[in-house]
């Protein structure tokens, strides 16, 4: 096929459950591609000589050698092509936001549409799980040494996996009762199915690695216990960003104001959707006024997930312009096919309730752009009497989240930054303490999945050679 | 924080006492929501699906001088322990235990045995002091009784009415708070309260506070968030009872 027959094929659209439909199931909204359509998709890509869309990878996948293995056909080859570089491609290939990283560079991008390597890069791990084709990856022989890894999300996972198969016995401490970090409680099953991310852990605990639920540690049992009564050579944190923040303005606390990490661990986790099935409830958002707080993947899901219980109108109340929103254009995009109503330019300044103390509305105050600030976006300025009240019954407020103390009180050796991230080598992601290792959000506060798991892998690498004084070559996995 | 069952909802309960040897710990409940009635039912040998801790903040304990341990209805749970570690930290231990009517009196026995002097009162005066355990704490302050600290636990406007018998002597006083939880981890912020104009999360810088500074207010108002759902839980779990389904 030439180039010019390949640029003439249009980007292949992801097919999706169609959006009044969806706004009122948990199903997954997506519906992935058909080989077909991922075949049709991958010929799209021009086969570059200097791919560039490696580069915008921050784990730097072969994309190019990927999607050639789809282009003809080799599904199973393409999937395992991708887990050289990334052991969760069928959650990246949901959450990852493509158009800030690959697709942004794709050389197509700029005159055409890019190479959709997100879907592509799903397809692949899809495929690969349902024809019950994952082969358990090689270990290597034991070497005696003994790492802890602390917390089951993203970052967790990658360390624990990869030091698995170099032949070390890792065990992963969890403060819940649940495996997988944000992506079982905070990222809805609409988006990410939770069978996916419990087929993953499962291959994890075939090649050994060893799972604990249920322990916080700094309470249930400290590092330093662990590296001595329990003998652990090495702990690798992974704790992500625990803490959510609030705005401080008056009538917070007022009931029906929820942070989105309760709001969504209510749903999530606890399943309060089902209510009275399972035990947890959450606020019956039938018929009610929702305003969720927020311009993120967070804000996304938690408006989303209101509308999905039943919410008559679900508001993303947000203080900059659509452009500044941080949510993956796909998420912000679907969101507005689903009846998700964006107040932008808006900023609360007061919640307001009635005598019984249940919220009934937000006073907020309209906003314009002004002069850009440190981050380079407009800061948002208000504009002089433009206060207005927005009926709610519910709020959500997802406005990031700040570091869990619970480390940094128990374990003081290791350095945190003002904000509470930890502090760490980035090439190895070392702590101030002796074979202590960081990654994740808990170091970059609140970031991106995939940004997690690559910190993990650097920290596995690390952990690896300073355990056995050699490095790793993942290149022959 | 435990789990009773697969389906079940988080709860924090204190831990009443443990015993390192034997790998136990103590947990007292009354079966009041769906949860604690649920595991309540459970028999000897049975297990609890889930249960993490230690979590929080440990109870700040030393030798005060004379320290007065109130408890409330099932707050008496968690004042035993507490009652203990004082009188092991060399206080003089003051304990109140106050109940509705006599036979909601809890750990007498126990609460006896740590204490220097130890009083029991009943809202109906059917045992012990007749009234409320405030007007017993304000007779030990009225007699003249230098008291140094005071720890109250119990229903909050129990120790609301604690908080501003001590607010005017100055006494030093905590009180442990229990607002609604999910995962006690400091994750979520569902569990905040007010201290001093503040926001604090009980799972992770309580669940003991300064009670001088504690909005009652504001924390008995969000424990009435899902009054509703709990009545239709309990009355679902109560149905499934009496068909002999709980198994
Ligand atoms: C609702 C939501 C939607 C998101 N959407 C996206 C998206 O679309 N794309 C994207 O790239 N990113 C998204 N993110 C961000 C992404 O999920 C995080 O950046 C990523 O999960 C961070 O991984 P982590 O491993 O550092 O931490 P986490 O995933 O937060 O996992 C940390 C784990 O550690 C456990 N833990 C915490 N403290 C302790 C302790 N003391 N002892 C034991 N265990 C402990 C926690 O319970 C948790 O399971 C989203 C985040 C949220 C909240
Ligand atoms: S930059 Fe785009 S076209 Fe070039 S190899 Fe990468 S995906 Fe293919
Ligand atoms: S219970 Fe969730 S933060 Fe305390």
């Amino acid at each position: 096929m030439t180039t010019k027959e390949r640029l003439a094929i249009p980007r292949q659209p992801m097919p999706a459950q169609d959006p009044n439909e969806r706004a009122h199931n948990f199903n997954e909204v997506n519906l992935g591609y058909t080989p077909e359509l991922a075949q049709k998709e991958a010929m799209r890509c021009i086969q570059c000589k200097d791919p560039i869309c490696i580069k915008g990878c921050p784990v730097n996948i072969k994309i190019d050698k990927f999607i050639k293995l789809i282009a003809e056909g080799n599904f199973l080859g393409a999937a395992k092509k991708i887990k050289e570089d990334n052991i969760l491609p069928a959650i990246c290939g949901r959450v990852c936001p493509q158009e800030d990283q690959c697709e942004k560079v794709c050389i197509l991008t700029k005159k055409y549409t890019p190479v959709a390597i997100g879907n592509l890069e799903r397809f692949a791990a899809d495929y690969e799980r349902e024809h019950g084709e994952i082969e358990l990856p090689e270990v290597k022989p034991p070497t005696g040494r003994k790492v802890a890894v602390i917390g089951s999300g993203p970052a967790g996972l990658s360390c624990a996996n990869d030091l698995a198969r170099l032949g070390h016995s890792v065990t992963v401490f969890e403060a819940l009762h649940e495996l997988g970090g944000v992506l079982m409680y905070g990222i809805p099953e609409f988006r990410l199915p939770k069978d996916i991310v419990k087929a993953e852990i499962e291959g994890m605990k075939k090649i050994g690695v060893k799972f604990v639920t249920n322990t916080v540690v700094g309470r249930s049992v400290t590092i330093d216990e662990l590296m001595g009564e329990e003998f652990f050579d090495a702990v690798f944190i992974g704790v992500g960003a625990g803490l959510p923040w609030f705005m401080g303005i008056p009538g917070e606390n007022l009931i029906g104001v929820y942070s989105a990490n309760e709001f969504l661990t209510r749903v999530n986790l606890m399943q309060s959707y089902t209510f009275p099935e399972n035990d947890t409830p959450v606020f019956d958002c039938k018929g009610k006024n929702v305003a969720v707080f927020g311009g993120g993947n967070t804000a996304m899901d938690a408006v989303r997930t209101a509308k999905r219980l039943g919410a008559e109108h679900a508001y993303i109340v947000y203080r900059r312009s659509e452009a500044e929103m941080p949510a993956r254009a796909e998420e912000i995009h679907n969101a507005k096919e689903e009846g998700i109503e964006f107040l932008l330019l808006m900023n609360p300044i007061e919640f307001i309730g009635n005598d019984q103390q249940w919220l009934t509305g937000v006073k907020c105050l309209r906003m314009e752009l002004g002069e850009p600030d440190e981050s380079g976006r407009r800061k948002p300025v208000p504009v002089k009497g433009s206060e207005f009240v927005l009926p709610v019954d519910m709020a959500v407020i997802s406005i990031g989240n700040g570091s869990n103390p619970l480390i940094k009180q128990t374990t003081p050796e290791i350095e945190v930054s003002k904000r509470d991230t930890i502090v760490v080598d980035i090439n190895s992601m070392a702590t101030s303490k002796e074979n202590v290792y960081a990654g994740g959000d808990i170091v970059t506060g609140g970031a991106t999945v995939i940004l997690a798991m690559g910190a993990g892998r650097t920290a596995a690498k690390a952990i690896h050679e300073k355990l056995t004084g050699q490095a790793p070559n993942f290149e022959e996995w | 924080m435990i789990r009773v069952s697969e389906h079940g909802e988080r709860i924090p309960l204190t831990i009443a006492g443990s015993d390192p040897e034997k790998g136990t710990i103590t947990l007292i409940v009354q079966g009041m929501g769906k949860s604690t009635r649920e595991l309540n039912l459970k028999e000897a040998g049975e297990s609890i699906h889930d249960i993490v801790g230690p979590l929080g903040t440990p109870s700040h304990i030393e030798n005060f001088g004379t320290a007065v341990s109130i408890g409330g209805g099932v707050g008496t749970a968690i004042a035993y322990p507490t009652a203990v570690a004082l009188k092991e930290a060399g206080n003089y231990v003051i304990t109140i235990n106050g109940a509705r009517t006599k036979e909601l009196v809890i750990l007498e026995d126990e609460m006896r045995a740590v204490s220097d002097e130890a009083y029991i009162t009943t809202d109906d005066g059917s045992y012990g002091f007749h009234g409320f355990v405030t007007q017993k704490l304000q007779e030990l302050i009225d007699s003249g009784k230098a008291i140094n600290y005071v720890l109250a636990i119990g229903p909050i406007p129990m120790m609301k009415a604690v908080a501003e018998v001590t607010r005017p002597y100055g006494i030093p006083t905590v009180v442990s708070l229990n607002p609604v939880m999910v995962d006690g981890t400091g994750m979520c912020g569902g569990c905040r309260v007010t201290v001093d104009n503040e926001i604090r999360f009980a799972c992770v810088d309580g669940p003991e506070f300064d009670a001088h500074k504690v909005d009652f207010k504001n924390l008995s108002d969000r424990n009435r968030m899902y009054l509703q759902e709990e009545q239709q839980s309990v009355e679902a779990f109560s149905h499934k009872c009496r068909l002999g389904q709980h198994q």
